[in-house]
């Protein structure tokens, strides 16, 4: 079995809502769209208070070359432009809209007919993608047409879809396989052709057999695309770790996956990337898994952008009495909601609730050099070592020991027994050493 | 001759021997400087704190002597006092500056602000402020996880268990500045230490509009502009839905503390 | 802040652990010496919790962390290197030298650069020469007056007396530090340790490999070194692996392999590292063993690579994701 060179650990899985089938959610009273959805520059509204607006339109067109163009994602009257506090309680701007029935962009093809052929060229594709304002829908966000666009000179030859999902919880990616697999399949055949790739790989953890075997027969019409079972450990899903897994190569330090050969996308992206291209919809829902163990009805569910969290926890059987911390995304990287009044955006993959003892942090103890943290860390790092310098304010030696090849998976902080917030420091350092180096270059 | 004495003659000579080349080393490689330096520093209080925009005591008495400005320089720990004492050394006059001191911006205590998240990482306000706007709806307000208390040299910051915020010790602040560095939020403000009847200030640094902000703090500046009505002397601004005093026009005259209808305005009256 | 969950793993599981894997080696020396292990274990324990209790209470001021497993950890490890009718004032001694000096002046769990059981030992070992090097002969239960006898190294290094037979020194039935007899229940102590990952397998293994190959080689050079007490066969490289197994078995290489060098605090920080480290205690002890005065060198030899273990660790960095080659 496949797997990554250095480090990782095996969290327990807790798929609680794997098999449940995706479900739609129902629409919000209003939908309140963010317009810093994705990595890069703010979108630009296109519309004023009191705009009717159709689902599917164009109300925020991309701010700059990284960016990313936001639809509406119901149809209504938009009643304010004002700011919200997001997931981290800072405040953004963002376009509130009151739902009215739900009317859609008439070039939407809505209908269930799977269409295989695709005659666009490869210009044409990313054009059409950047048009529907997909980004990359495992967390990051980033642009997709950006990412599809590779810097001259470069030369990709495998496309690597990211459906390894090796967060525990999750489970959006695996339900989508198995429900939307001939899509997935046809979408990698549209974004190996947009960057001329000769090769797709699907890499999948073995955790998800089902959805192997579905793919792998699949597969069969589709030349080109190889399905490959990863082992089971985390993160598997990593960028970097993921191209290690599948094609033997390392990214090296500082430089990005194309240095390689390869561009990664996520399948949820890529499941994106046929409805743009092929059905002509814009991103404008998404899966979302919302699950936790207390959790009545966990589960798969469809929603649109926009929708208050607290609506989608509502679906799923409202918050739990035990519940001491919402998570949006997994538990290893997933970021702790401040208030369930935040609306899903494209990034937002999971919905999780934890009870107060699986959030549970230990009293903070000295570090016993114990190189737990050393053996997990999947970028050869040592981050105990970074945050003794980090309390010490060594910024040039960080950069030295390598502190920006950090992933922040947290591989490091879960494997502590003396319970130190590892991660937690290193991303103060990061941000430091980042600034440090900024300002050198200037 | 017997060995003790053999003993206590080699060693002797051997110490003599480099206390010669050592002393020789010293006269070849001494480095000629203004004595006056050497002076400074003993004069300054010795801390090293960086208060006074330079890295360490020896840099700002270099400063001192080096310096076509004399009368900007300014150790703001040892205060006027020190600057007489180096002025003296320098042969030169020194133009008596207003005493400062750090004030804490916000009111945010648990009372006044409902708490609405728990924070379980690591207690640094920089890494709480990297993840999220705070345990409170306020996104501005004190985050209580002590990175001022840490960064005081002087013993001068303290935090009160009731409040959760950090409380500056009147005759322990120097107004070094260290704080208003460490703090992420912003919150500390080097302040003019006021005559008899204290500093007035708005200790709030909200920026939301008031229906907002007095949601997620009781004491918050709400922007409301009765402050800059009754202000007599123009020492208050409003930008962004917040008040500023400008210490240097106010003339202390309290009506803004009266009118203010969310008890933003604090008052420091000295005994 | 993320990530939300944690493995449930800690000092205390970690420490209570190698505590678990201690029995087996414990109970060879409760069998081997009878009640004087159990006095000397018991005195060493004890009188750790109380100096850091003490230490931790009343001079640094900070919350006592005696629960934590690591005071007893080096309570009962600093017992395994004493002999077993040792005076208990020496021990408590020991244990003052071992929490006091080499762990609490550092700075408590996690800052001493020396093993503090290891120093403790070494300190006794050069203060009180006689007493820790008059181990009571196997089978005298009594902790007062044993009649004492020397351990197999020393019989090497002084050239006397019948050597035991390599399976008396496999079950324990040696003289020696109340600790180190048991070489079976130790190695089933170790591979308890690797197996529940408590320890890797770097340390022990590169010792134990380093030991192993080093000595096999000076028997193989040298046949006549190991003349007392094995028996003799025609073959030389069947001399030379008994001689080799001997100098495994024997003394405290095995506890040291698995319980002492493995010591978190003061080994280094990444495998690569620690094979180095490894490699160097297999033949500073090897070297002890064969030129030292001492008949024993795995303290002295885990305590030098202790303090090399800083330059190692600014050294040998951890194998980087995407190391540039240049």
């Amino acid at each position: 079995m496949r797997t990554f060179s250095i480090g990782g650990i095996h969290p327990p899985g807790y798929k609680l809502s794997a098999g449940k089938p995706i479900q739609r959610a129902a629409l919000p009273k209003q939908s309140v769209v963010l317009l810093n959805q994705q990595i890069g520059a703010l979108a630009v509204p296109v519309v004023a208070k009191g705009d009717e607006v159709k689902t599917g339109q164009l109300i925020a067109k991309s701010g700059g070359f990284v960016s990313a163009n936001i639809h509406a994602p119901v149809s209504g009257k938009i009643s304010k432009i004002d700011l919200i506090p997001d997931t981290g309680g800072y405040k953004h701007k963002a376009i509130f809209i009151d739902v009215v029935d739900d009317v859609w962009v008439d070039t939407i093809d809505r209908s269930d007919v799977l269409i295989k052929d695709c005659n666009l060229d490869a210009t044409a594709i990313v054009a059409k993608i950047a048009e529907a304002g997909i980004v990359g829908m495992g967390g990051a966000a980033f642009p997709t047409q950006v990412k599809l666009t590779p810097p001259h000179g470069k030369k990709v030859d495998v496309l690597i879809v990211n459906a390894v999902e090796c967060e525990p919880y999750l489970t959006s990616d695996h339900q989508l396989m198995m429900e939307k697999g001939e899509e997935i399949l046809i979408g990698t055949t549209i974004l190996m052709k947009a960057i001329q790739a000769k090769r797709g790989v699907i890499g999948i953890e073995n955790n998800k057999p089902d959805a192997i075997a579905h793919l792998k027969k699949l597969s069969a019409q589709y030349p080109g695309i190889e399905i490959i079972p990863l082992k089971v450990q985390y993160p598997q899903g990593g960028e970097k770790q993921l191209i290690e897994a599948i094609i033997g190569r390392q990214v090296p330090s500082g430089a990005f996956p194309i240095e390689v050969g390869a561009i990664v996308q996520n399948v949820a992206t890529v499941f994106a990337v046929y409805e743009a291209v092929q059905k002509n919809k814009p991103l404008f829902e998404r899966i979302i898994t919302v699950t936790g163990k207390s959790v009545s009805r966990p589960g798969n569910y469809l929603t649109r952008i926009g929708t208050p969290l607290s609506d989608l926890m509502h679906e799923a059987g409202g918050l739990p009495e035990d519940a001491a911390k919402v998570i949006g995304g997994g538990p290893m990287m997933g970021k702790a909601l401040v208030n369930l009044s935040v609306p899903v955006t494209k990034g937002c993959s999971g919905l999780l609730v934890l009870t107060e003892k699986e959030t549970l942090r230990n009293e903070i103890k000295n570090c016993i050099r114990c190189t737990k943290c050393v053996r997990a860390c999947p970028m050869g790092l040592e981050p105990y070592l970074f945050m003794t310098l980090i309390e010490h304010e060594e910024w040039g030696k960080l950069e030295k020991e390598r502190i920006m090849d950090c992933i922040e998976c947290g591989c490091c902080t879960y494997s502590c027994p003396s319970a130190r917030p590892l991660l937690d420091y290193l991303k103060i350092g990061k941000s430091k050493v980042g600034e440090v180096i900024r300002t050198r270059k200037q | 001759m017997n060995l003790t004495l053999v003993a206590i003659l080699f060693l002797g000579a051997i110490g003599l021997f480099f206390a010669i080349i050592l002393y020789l080393a010293a006269r070849r490689f001494k480095v000629f400087e203004d004595a006056c330096i050497d002076d400074i520093e003993d004069a300054l209080p010795g801390a090293n704190c960086g208060g006074c925009g330079f890295t360490g005591c020896r840099n700002f008495a270099e400063e001192c002597v080096r310096s076509k400005q004399f009368e900007k320089l300014l150790c703001p720990v040892g205060g006027l006092e020190t600057m007489v004492k180096v002025a003296a050394i320098l042969g030169k006059e020194t133009i008596p500056a207003d005493p400062t001191i750090a004030v804490l911006r916000c009111n945010g205590t648990c009372l006044h602000r409902p708490k609405t998240s728990i924070f379980d990482g690591a207690i640094s306000c920089a890494v709480a402020s990297a993840t999220y706007s705070g345990d409170t709806d306020c996104s501005f307000g004190c985050l209580g996880l002590t990175d001022c208390v840490n960064a005081c040299k002087f013993d001068a910051l303290v935090m009160n268990p009731e409040t959760g915020l950090p409380e500056v010790v009147e005759d322990k602040c120097t107004s070094c500045g260290a704080c208003v560095k460490a703090c992420p939020k912003n919150l500390f403000e080097i302040h003019k230490k006021g005559h008899e009847s204290g500093r007035i200030y708005v200790a709030c640094m909200n920026k939301d509009k008031g229906a907002v902000a007095k949601k997620a703090c009781e004491a918050a500046c709400i922007g409301c502009g009765k402050c800059e009505k009754v202000c007599e002397s123009n020492a208050i601004t409003i930008t962004n839905n917040l008040a500023y005093i400008d210490a240097n026009a106010c003339n202390l005259c309290r009506k803004c503390v009266e009118v203010c209808p969310s008890g933003a305005i604090m008052e420091v009256v000295m005994k | 802040m993320a990530p939300h969950i944690h493995s449930g793993d800690s000092i205390e599981k970690k420490m209570y652990g190698v505590l678990l894997a201690l029995i087996p080696a414990f109970l060879v020396s409760l069998y081997v010496f009878g009640w004087g292990s159990l006095i000397v274990t018991a005195i060493s324990v004890v009188s750790c919790l109380t100096f850091e209790y003490l230490i931790q209470k009343f001079l640094l001021k900070v919350k006592p962390s005696i629960t934590d497993g690591s005071a007893i950890l080096t309570g009962v490890l600093l017992a395994f290197n004493l002999p077993s009718n040792l005076p208990f004032w020496i021990i408590i001694i020991g244990a003052f030298v071992a929490i006091g000096v080499a762990k609490m002046s550092f700075g408590g769990l996690g800052n001493n650069p020396f093993n503090p059981a290891l120093v403790g030992r070494v300190f006794l070992l050069i203060s009180f020469p006689v007493q820790m090097t008059t181990w009571p002969l196997p089978g005298e239960h009594s902790y007062i007056d044993a009649t004492t006898g020397a351990t197999p190294l020393g019989m090497l290094h002084g050239h006397f007396g019948q050597l035991p037979d390599l399976s008396s020194m496999m079950l324990g039935t040696i003289g020696g530090s109340l600790g180190e007899v048991g070489a079976i229940a130790l190695i089933f102590g170790g591979l308890y340790l690797l197996f529940k990952r408590i320890i890797t397998w770097q340390i022990p293994v590169s010792i134990l490999g380093t030991v192993f190959v080093f000595t096999l080689i000076m028997g193989l050079v040298s046949p006549d070194i190991y003349h007392i007490g094995l028996i003799k066969t025609a073959c030389p490289a069947f001399h030379a692996l008994t001689y080799a197994l001997f100098h495994l078995l024997s003394g405290g290489l095995l506890l040291g392999a698995f319980f002492m060098a493995t010591d978190y605090v003061t080994s280094p920080m990444n495998p690569r590292g620690q094979i180095i480290y490894g490699i160097g205690i297999g033949l500073i002890t090897v070297l002890i063993r064969l030129f030292g005065s001492y008949p024993e060198g795995v303290s002295f030899a885990i305590l030098i690579m202790n303090g090399v273990t800083p330059l190692i660790n600014t050294y040998v960095k951890p194998k980087r994701f995407g190391e540039v080659k240049k």
